[in-house]
């Protein structure tokens, strides 16, 4: 375990545990990855990590998270285990293939890397780069900006393992592929998970990322996602946090998009310690659509940062944010939204929303919505609301006979159900539903085993249901 | 059943009733007309428990009680219904759902079991006969995208649907057409039993062809300046507000 000083930089730490540990870390993967790496860590030297001062991070700090003994597992410490022992999932229709992540290594439950009947393969990123290294090479690396402030390069250097997906021409893959990410540690860890999405022409894919945490401990997870659609792929994606108050989670998620591809993403943060959540789209060809929501719900003193980048590079694309809040006693949440029209991609679609409402004086929304647009065919807009629930709304609603409380609940049940309503997966739209539900009256806490996959079968009681009606 | 007395209320230090009063017993319809501007809804706002005006002297008994320490929820289970002039809109929150957890809080508090699904179904599909809805309100989120008339409507269904002791309604026949106002009269009409009361605010007469009130007021600058039986709604009609005005010696507004 290194000896944490408060005399070293946190970059330097990083930089001379990179050294320490090159040889293990860099053992058995193809050249042009060491290279990769060697690159990043460059720039982690030459730039720091972002403070302040740097754009985007103003609001957040991230220098006291690097101060805790963190443990750092360089070789996979997790031997095949059976995920059903510690899980079971309640969304209970919801027919995944699921893999796992644990402490931020692949859990070998069948074997590393598994193909489907249709072509489509799915397993370690770790394992991929020895079997696939061509098909990694070509990829990895290429659209993640590790010269962007952030920590994509720290996840460049110390990336071990994540999760690899690779999507043939025409395939569909049917049932969702339900990504957990768990962490159990007795100790402070820090991991740097790395996934790498590729999906050939006219492919389709759902793929939910649920971020979870066993234990109460302290724990960084700075993660890194890298996707690509090729022409009409087609993309559903989900990422479910759902940590203790301990965790914090940056996650640098990075998207291609080619001709008439659409992805549709969905940031659904139930309760998270400290969260910054990057969103990185590139629009390279014509005719895409992208959908980005976001829904964060946050109380105590949590934090979380939502940095979107949609970049219009081709014409006649279509983007849309949508992010919605609620943040309950000093909860402090951040959104910077940026649409980035270039000279070339003329009729282009693109609009913004953030809304939150605080519950208290003393929680904090900050939102920074950004357009540079240098076309002039172009539609575009933003908007972003702070503010508290409608009070005109709840003395209607009371002078029916419904208390202060359900009137709350049911305001802010409505305000999160705009963008619950958006999750196209059935089940899951439902079992999000309930969730926020809970949260809402204050019954969803994290529990040891976390909240997606609780085995507690709670009887439910809803006063407010919409579903049965 | 309601008894106000001495009833002073102000907004941000701006008096609006002043040293009001009113009496009204089960069985009785009362209106209330004046021009705007004059205290009409924030009478009923304040009947109904709005925290946002300050009462600065005075006692309104209801039932016995004291209103004014109610809850506006409380005020509500124990039978005090408000149609509002300007409903409002609340995207998201569906009708059924909405109505049914009102329904079920009320049945609550008077403690009766809560309807099931298929009660209050049945419930809902009888009572919007009665306004004339025809529309699956199951799906439509509350007042959101309704025009005016929907919404006035929508004011009565949700009396329909409650059966308060004592209405208040707020110009639920401004921005009607006649049918549309045949169709608010007729429900309300349907909806009077001897043990419930209910105020009318309005402004012109033409509602009162409709619903028959038992006592007219008139609510001037905070105050009821004159008070008289159903015939005096037609004075109104007739002669307008200033013999009104000039009779109880109030000085034109600027
Ligand atoms: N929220 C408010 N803020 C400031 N003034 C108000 C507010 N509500 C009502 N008032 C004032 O109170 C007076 C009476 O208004 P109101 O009760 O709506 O009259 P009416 O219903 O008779 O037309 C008006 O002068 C109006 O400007
Ligand atoms: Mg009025």
């Amino acid at each position: 375990m290194p000896d944490i000083t408060e005399n070293i930089t946190s970059e330097l730490l990083m930089i001379n545990l990179f050294r320490e540990n090159f040889a293990t870390i860099v053992a058995s993967e193809p050249k042009a990855i060491t290279a990769l790496r060697q690159k990043a860590i460059e720039v982690v030297e030459a730039n720091g990590f972002p403070d302040t001062h740097t754009e985007n991070w103003r609001f957040t700090n991230l220098d006291p998270l690097f101060h805790a003994p963190y443990r750092f597992d360089f070789s996979n410490q997790s031997r095949p285990f059976d995920i059903d022992k510690i899980f079971s999932c309640d969304v209970y229709d919801l027919d995944t293939f699921s893999i796992t992540l644990l402490n931020g290594w692949y859990v070998y439950q069948n074997a590393p890397l598994t193909t489907l009947s249709n072509g489509t393969i799915i397993g370690s990123l770790a394992k991929a780069m020895e079997v696939y290294p061509e098909l990694v090479e070509k990829y990895l690396g290429t659209t993640a900006n590790i010269h962007q402030p952030g920590l994509a390069a720290l996840n460049t250097a110390f990336f071990q393992d994540g999760v690899f997906i690779y999507v043939p021409e025409g395939v569909e893959v049917e049932k969702p592929i339900q990504i957990i990410n768990i962490i159990d540690s007795a100790e402070p860890l820090m991991i740097h998970p790395r996934h790498l999405v590729i999906q050939e022409p006219a492919s389709k894919l759902t793929l939910v990322h649920c971020d979870h945490s066993l234990t109460h401990n302290v724990s960084l997870t700075n993660g890194l996602s890298e996707t690509f659609l090729a022409k009409e792929a087609n993309l559903d994606f989900y990422k479910i946090q759902n940590k203790g108050h301990n965790s914090a989670v940056i996650h640098n998620a990075f998207f291609k998009q080619k001709k008439q591809s659409n992805l549709i993403s969905h940031a659904l943060i139930l309760n998270g310690g400290f969260t910054k959540n990057i969103i990185n789209v590139e629009l390279e060809e014509p005719q895409c659509n992208t959908v980005l929501n976001g829904l964060y719900l946050v109380d105590s003193n949590q934090h979380v940062d939502n940095q979107l980048l949609v970049d219009h590079a081709a014409p006649n694309c279509q983007s849309e944010q949508l992010y919605k809040g609620i943040l309950d006693d000093e909860a402090t949440a951040v959104f910077s939204g940026k649409i980035m029209v270039r000279r070339e991609a003329q009729k282009t679609l693109a609009y913004q929303n953030n809304k939150n409402i605080l519950l208290t004086d003393e929680a904090k929304a900050n939102a920074q919505p950004q357009l540079e647009i240098y076309a002039d065919d172009v539609k575009c807009s933003h908007g972003a609301t702070v503010g508290q629930l409608d009070p005109a709304a709840m003395f209607y609603l009371r002078t029916r006979g419904l208390c202060e409380r359900t009137a709350r609940q049911l305001l802010m049940y409505a305000f999160a159900g705009e963008v619950v309503q958006r999750i196209a997966i059935a089940p899951l739209r439902e079992r999000i539903d309930q969730l926020v539900e809970k949260r809402l009256k204050g019954e969803l806490s994290i529990c040891d085993q976390c909240v997606l996959h609780c085995n507690t079968k709670e009887p439910t009681v809803f006063n407010i249901d919409v579903s049965k009606l | 059943m309601l008894s106000i007395k001495n009833l002073s209320v102000s907004i941000y230090g701006k008096p609006i009733l002043k040293n009001f009063n009113l009496e009204v017993n089960a069985g009785e319809v009362h209106a209330i007309m004046g021009p705007n501007g004059t205290g009409k809804s924030t009478l009923a706002s304040v009947i109904a428990g709005r925290d946002m005006f300050d009462i600065d002297e005075g006692q309104i008994t209801y039932m016995g009680k004291d209103l004014l320490a109610m809850e506006p929820e409380i005020r509500a289970r124990e039978g005090i219904f408000l149609g509002f002039q300007y409903p409002v809109e609340i995207p998201g929150v569906s009708m059924a759902n909405f109505l049914r957890t009102a329904i079920n809080e009320r049945r609550k508090y008077h403690d009766l079991d809560p309807l099931s699904g298929a009660e209050f179904l049945k419930l809902m599909e009888e009572r919007k006969k009665l306004v004339e809805i025809h529309s699956k309100l199951t799906n439509r989120s509350v007042n959101e995208g309704f025009s005016g008339g929907e919404k006035k409507k929508n004011e009565i269904f949700q009396m329909a649907m409650l059966e308060p002791k004592l209405a208040i309604l707020d110009e639920t026949d401004s921005g009607l057409d006649i049918d549309a106002l045949k169709v608010v009269a007729n429900g309300v009409n349907k909806l009077r039993k001897p043990e419930n009361a209910t105020i009318v605010i309005t402004h012109y007469q033409r509602l009162l062809e409709h619903i028959i009130p038992d006592f007219v007021h008139v609510l001037f600058d905070g105050r009821i300046v004159k008070s008289g039986g159903k015939d005096l709604a037609l004075d109104l009609e007739e002669k307008g507000y200033e013999w009104i005005r000039k009779e109880a010696g109030i000085e034109e507004p600027m």
